[in-house]
């Protein structure tokens, strides 16, 4: 049986990872491949960069920074933040990286997807989907939510499970799902959200924002029908570590590597 | 002499070859003939289309030398697509493989209560090793979780050459093993400290044919 999987993500600024991002206070927490390899020693399944520098030039720091990581680590990564073009995945591919992570390219241009797809292959195209609960007009929560971008600044317009649908026709491999209304709150992944796309695509789907306890985490992977879990600061802040995580689901009977 | 990793344009040649220089520092990327004919040993890996990948091996002439390095049983390992072009023929193309292994290439297809497992098989899961004396799996417990990223599996025909095999959905051949001829359908060069050590066991098989 397939494992469920536990993938921290790690946010780079200008080549070096930041903790922090949500409250602004960002600080240097250090090396990406010495993070890496620590993550990777707890038992990390998977790994996700996220690249957060806003300027375009610093493209190739990242491309360093992948190349570093790959003659290091020897579990599949990711790498998202910024990515536009399909020359931009080439280079990030050929520097070793398994996956990309495209978000606000692939609403602009659903067509990357699909041309993504067909170059490199579905296993490795990530859409990674910013997702925000919709309100009526009494202000009752909705079982709906719309696909933002630009980190989370920019409504769409997309109905989140529509989008998750057409980006696997288009031939996305997994689908990175963020709840923007629980990220950072550590209340919980939006377990409706994530039960409602992972039922409506045969993609792996990965629950990310709002885990604030291993418990959120089993209830992520079993009731929100999540394929992984992503981890940023629950990690980052040593509030759990992946082994007391994977002790937990494995107590629990979910099967994941150890 | 060191170890070839041939290079057929697949996206995991880099991580396959940095996997083999942890234990063969001189491990090199060639699609040379006698580059590949006086290797110690040869790494096929693979990721992409069936077809593509033939097509690539036949339109630089290396279908031949594959087939000679078999035969004269230099130690050889395919991953992922380089263990599926190994078999005769494949659902995912229209293109003959290269035949070393007897039977064919199916795709997963499920049905029923096991509609709900996702294609590709992505992720970690289980080996059940068959064969014991196998030295690619030295050390290896049985059980061991290694990474897969595949919609297709192959079918020998002989279950002699059933290396291991792994559940999901059905129980497939996830390793083959027949003479020198070492495939694995999940990817070492992805799964830590086993896989390593899966690729550490290789280089020992490579290094021990050339001493005797």
């Amino acid at each position: 049986m397939l494992a469920k999987r536990v993938i921290p993500c790690l946010d780079v600024k200008e080549g070096r990872v930041v903790k922090g991002t949500k409250f602004l206070d960002l600080k240097d927490a250090g090396d990406p491949v010495e993070q890496a390899l620590f993550y990777d020693k707890e038992g990390a399944d998977e790994l996700c960069f996220l690249d957060i520098t806003a300027s375009h030039e610093n493209r190739y720091i990242m491309i360093n920074v992948v190349k570093r990581v790959a003659e290091k680590i020897y579990i599949p990564f990711t790498v998202g933040g910024g990515i536009g073009d399909p020359e931009h995945i080439r280079e990030i591919l050929s520097a070793g990286a398994d996956k990309v992570s495209i978000n606000t390219a692939a609403v602009k241009d659903p067509n990357l997807v699909q041309v993504s797809a067909q170059r490199f292959g579905s296993q490795c195209i990530v859409v990674a989907i910013d997702a925000k609960r919709v309100f009526d007009k009494s202000g009752k929560p909705l079982r709906r939510w719309e696909v933002f971008t630009h980190g989370g600044r920019t409504p769409t317009g997309i109905d989140v499970v529509e989008w998750a649908k057409k980006v696997e026709k288009l031939g996305a491999g997994e689908i990175l799902l963020t709840s923007m209304d629980r990220d950072g709150t550590q209340d919980g992944y939006d377990l409706e959200l994530t039960s409602d796309v992972a039922k409506s695509v045969s993609i792996p789907v990965i629950a990310s924002g709002g885990a604030g306890s291993k418990e959120h985490l089993y209830e992520g992977l079993t009731t929100g029908r999540a394929d992984a879990a992503l981890l940023a600061s629950l990690l980052h802040y040593r509030t759990l570590t992946i082994r007391e995580i994977k002790d937990y689901l494995v107590n629990k009977g979910v099967v994941v590597r150890r | 002499m060191s170890i070839a990793v041939i290079d057929c344009g697949s996206s995991n040649l880099r991580s396959a070859l940095k996997a083999v220089q942890k234990f063969d520092p001189g491990a090199f990327i060639t699609i040379d003939k006698a580059a590949l004919l006086g290797a110690t040993g040869i790494v096929l890996p693979g990721v992409g289309a069936f077809d593509a990948a033939m097509k690539f091996i036949r339109e630089k002439g290396l279908e031949d030398t594959i087939l000679q390095l078999i035969a004269v049983k230099r130690p050889f390992l395919g991953i992922c697509l380089g263990m599926q072009i190994l078999f005769e023929e494949s659902e995912e193309g229209a293109v003959r493989g290269l035949g070393v292994i007897k039977g064919k290439v199916k795709k997963f297809k499920f049905s029923g209560f096991m509609n709900n497992l996702k294609i590709p098989h992505m992720g970690w899961n289980r080996i059940m090793i068959k064969q014991p004396a196998n030295p690619l799996f030295t050390g290896i417990e049985e059980g061991t979780m290694f990474y897969f990223v595949h919609s297709y599996y192959g079918v020998p025909e002989d279950p002699a050459v059933v290396a291991a095999t792994t559940d999901y959905g059905v129980n497939f051949v996830s390793s083959v093993w027949q003479d020198n001829l070492f495939a694995t359908q999940f990817h070492p060069e992805k799964s830590g400290e086993n896989g390593l050590k899966v690729v550490g066991n290789f280089v020992k098989i490579c290094q021990s044919k050339v001493r005797s």
